[in-house]
């Protein structure tokens, strides 16, 4: 009997916390991996009792995980049309804001970086540079632009390695595998990246603009929660880190 | 059944890598199970261990692993740059070389089987009859491990044809190197392109089926030679 009353009891204590506690899974772009971080850290942080999960991963399979029922609450996309497509299908519960622009960056840990050009990845020196895959990452797709349109490609074409998204490219570099990589600048720009090699911003008129959008899901819809975290991303603070992060805001002019 | 030329393309690498590995397995898990069958040594338990570690292992695991060992700071990258090969991620030797480790069990464990099942006995026959060590491997082992050789070698193929997150993570997902028809079915997916990833995966899964069926149906049990853990 007693032991049937402790059940009861911790049972009662789990759904009173649940009613309290929500918990919303965010599907992220890989290159929002450091600046999504701190802005979860700081909505986790004014929210207590709340909790925001974010996975990352390359925006295309998201976009299918989504379209198949994955329970996922928000979707941040590094490609706005993702989550366009998804709204017209009927599977979001918001409208598709786009929340910054991204650039694109050649990377490197051995070779520095901040003094080459597209024309810099010709050097024999360099026998693999990692992008992201340009059939469904859409970092890759932008990095193909720059070296099509800076005449590289056909050129670069056998050094070419392929990331599954752009934080996996950007491994593939880090381990030295690859001497550089076209990468998120959100991505170099974080401490731990930046202090070897450095970087060089691919003048965005080589490639279409990343614009990149996020939306609430069917699923999210019903959790306050996920407005909420919904409403803090346009927030001053989230913005400020976005920045932080080399993402170009909306609303905002564009960089160099 | 309509397939891309890129679709045929990395079939065929998935062909010609599956078939390297075998090979490749043969020679070097033969000697291995070989001495796992009759050594009686302590380190007996610690090489089986290795040697079945790729069953439990997450592919995950072998291929971080792999791509910093391989890499110009790794082990396997230092050795492989000395000895003026360059660096094997996003090799096709690459990838075989991850696929020995990735495939390891699947030849060695029922080659040890087979060896063990054969015993003592013939061994000691053979020599009484003056062959020697080499010779008695080559004509009374050989021919009475034949069936376990061959489901060896079966099985080597379709789990290296099987074989994916380690491919993705070592293998830079490049056409003709190292994009095999798993990968290639993922970035179908990826892309929405469900009925081309179809088309391949139906490919791959009434390949697979054969191959276990016709084992099966030759040897009910073949399986069981591959213990777990």
């Amino acid at each position: 009997m007693k032991l049937f009353k402790l059940l009861f009891a911790s049972i009662a204590i789990l759904i009173a916390t649940n009613v309290h506690a929500e918990k919303i899974t965010v599907a992220a772009a890989a290159d929002l991996k450091f600046a999504m971080d701190e802005i979860v850290t700081g909505f986790n942080k004014s929210h207590p009792g709340d909790e925001v999960q974010v996975v990352y991963g390359s925006s295309g399979k998201f976009h299918t995980q989504i379209q198949q029922g994955a329970p996922y609450d928000l979707f941040f996309s590094a490609d706005i049309s993702y989550p366009l497509e998804l709204a017209k299908q009927g599977l979001a519960a918001s409208d598709v804001k786009p929340y910054a622009v991204g650039r694109i960056v050649i990377w490197s840990n051995s070779l520095d970086a901040s003094i080459m050009t597209m024309k810099s990845l010709t050097d024999p020196k360099i026998t693999r540079i990692a992008i992201a895959n340009p059939k469904h990452a859409p970092y890759g797709k932008r990095a193909e632009e720059a070296l099509k349109a800076s005449g590289m490609l056909d050129k670069v074409q056998s050094k070419l390695v392929f990331g599954e998204n752009i934080a996996h490219t950007t491994q593939f570099v880090q381990t030295g595998n690859a001497q550089v990589g076209i990468i998120a600048l959100s991505l170099a720009v974080n401490p731990e990246l930046a202090r070897k090699g450095g970087y060089y911003l691919i003048p965005e008129n080589l490639h279409k603009p990343l614009e990149q959008g996020y939306v609430v899901t069917r699923l999210g819809g019903n959790k306050p929660l996920a407005k909420l975290f919904a409403v803090y991303i346009a927030s001053k603070q989230s913005r400020g880190v976005m920045a932080k992060y080399g993402f170009v805001l909306p609303g905002e002019k564009t960089g160099k | 059944m309509v397939l891309t030329d890129s679709d045929i393309q990395s079939i065929w690498l998935t062909i010609k890598l599956a078939s390297v590995v075998t090979v490749v397995l043969l020679v070097l898990g033969t000697p291995v199970a070989w001495w796992l069958a009759r050594s009686r040594s302590p380190l007996k338990g610690i090489l089986g261990a290795v040697v079945a570690l790729p069953l439990v292992l997450p592919p995950s695991v072998l291929g971080f692993y792999l791509l910093l060992a391989m890499g110009p700071d790794g082990p396997i990258g230092n050795l492989t740059r000395s000895l003026g090969i360059g660096a094997l991620p996003f090799t096709f030797w690459g990838l075989v070389i991850a696929s020995v480790f990735y495939s390891l069990p699947f030849m060695v464990q029922p080659l040890q089987n087979a060896f063990e099942s054969i015993g003592d006995r013939p061994l000691e026959v053979a020599a009484t009859l003056g062959a020697s060590p080499l010779d008695a491997f080559f004509t009374v082992v050989l021919p009475l491990a034949r069936p376990g050789f061959l489901t060896a070698a079966i099985l080597t193929f379709a789990h290296t044809v099987g074989e994916f997150g380690v491919v993705l993570m070592i293998g830079g997902n490049i056409p003709g190197v190292s994009r095999v028809a798993s990968v290639q079915i993922y970035d179908h997916v990826e892309a929405l392109e469900y009925s081309q990833a179809h088309r391949m995966a139906a490919v791959m899964l009434i390949f697979s089926f054969v191959v276990l069926l016709s084992l099966y149906a030759w040897r009910p049990g073949s399986l069981k030679m591959v213990r777990k853990g």
